[in-house]
């Protein structure tokens, strides 16, 4: 890695054959993770995904004598993009996985056809292009990649940088202004939820899950005081996750109270045993 | 390996984030698919500064990168937006001028 980041400049340092090696399993990598970004249904996988992606980009810009861009890469890319991607799909919803319905009639199949077309054309395009091989570092490597780029954007492009800076102060204003929210309703002071809290008529806390003797599990619903049972104790996450799994808790309880007669019928022979001992 | 080899690479990967986005209906995977594109974009820049044996292509690169984390600020902030008024991040929600 040290030879790779030393580089610098327009070449690379790399044996030939390790970089043909390294580069082949890299593409091979990148396409196959692309592909499957663009075919998995859960937004997550998409997003892990697209990080392998991103690092085998990293690891090709270290190849190619791009040192600073492939830190560049690692860092603004797969740290800071990619984790406001997932905090985003947190804030909206894990579960919201793609529908495979099609709303317009062969959608995929045109998508996939214009693909193909605009690959051929730009294949062919670029392949009787004269594409020269890579050229020896000028001038401008002479110091190193990190000294000429910074050479190059202080400048030759220091008005784009500056404009850069006006971008993204606009950007983090722009995020501001829309993800703001108005507050429509009034702020509720303390004095409003104790209100409404005693309104509802439940003051204390939720009950707990979980209270019968034999079944100390979450998906049980509690006891109340007065012997009957609530389903607001179990989490609904819990019990979707029962009903995708086939399980029925409720079942257990039966089989609970079933268990509790028989054992007040053993007690109760028990007691009359004992009873006729002492007589 | 010689930079025309990138060069098709990137290409091969810029198709698949423009597939990507014509067939995806969730909003943050087309976003996701746009990025896709943009770092292929990069890597083209990149195998052609190393074509040209100078820098420029890199400083193009660099600037693509900024560009891109401002794009996904404000675009991630806008999809929060539709969001919290429709209830849903698919693209087919949000249809209010289609009639």
């Amino acid at each position: 890695m040290t030879h790779v980041l030393a580089a610098g400049g327009g070449g690379t340092n790399l044996d030939p054959i390790y970089g043909q090696v390294a580069f082949w399993i890299l593409a091979v990598l990148a396409v196959c993770a692309a592909v499957a970004m663009i075919c998995v249904r859960q937004a997550v996988h998409c997003a892990l995904l697209l990080a392998v992606v991103m690092l085998s980009l990293a690891l090709m810009y270290a190849m190619q004598g791009a040192p600073f861009l492939a830190a560049v890469q690692v860092i603004v890319y797969t740290g800071a993009v990619l984790m406001l991607f997932l905090f985003v799909m947190m804030l909206i919803g894990v579960s919201s996985a793609d529908s495979l319905v099609e709303t317009i009639r062969g959608q995929r199949l045109w998508a996939g056809i214009g693909g193909a077309a605009f690959l051929v054309l730009l294949i062919v395009g670029i392949g009787h292009a004269a594409l020269g091989t890579a050229h020896v570092p000028t001038l401008a490597n002479n110091y190193g990649n990190l000294t000429g780029l910074a050479t190059l954007i202080f400048t030759t492009y220091v008005f784009p940088f500056e404009a850069t800076s006006a971008l993204l102060i606009t950007a983090a204003l722009g995020a501001m202004v829309l993800a703001h929210r108005e507050r429509t309703a009034p702020k509720l002071t303390q004095r409003d939820i104790a209100r409404r809290k005693v309104a509802s008529g439940q003051v204390a806390p939720e009950p707990p899950p979980g209270v019968y003797a034999l079944h100390n599990a979450v998906d049980m619903p509690a006891l109340l005081p007065d012997g009957s049972t609530t389903d607001r104790s179990v989490s609904r996450a819990v019990s979707q996750r029962d009903l995708d799994l086939g399980r029925d808790p409720q079942r257990n309880v039966v089989s609970d109270l079933a268990a509790e007669d028989r054992i007040e019928a053993e007690r109760q022979i028990e007691a009359a045993a004992r009873g006729r001992e002492e007589q | 390996m010689s930079p025309a080899a990138y060069v098709f690479l990137s290409v091969i990967l810029f198709i698949i984030g423009g597939v990507g986005v014509l067939v995806r209906r969730n909003a943050i995977v087309i976003f996701m698919c746009v990025e896709l594109m943009l770092n292929a974009c990069n890597l083209a820049f990149v195998a052609f500064a190393r074509m040209h044996g100078n820098l420029d292509g890199q400083v193009v690169a660099f600037f693509v990168m900024v560009v891109a984390a401002a794009e996904v600020v404000v675009g991630l902030a806008i999809l929060m937006a539709i969001y919290r008024a429709r209830k849903s991040a698919s693209v087919d929600d949000a249809n209010l001028l289609k009639y």
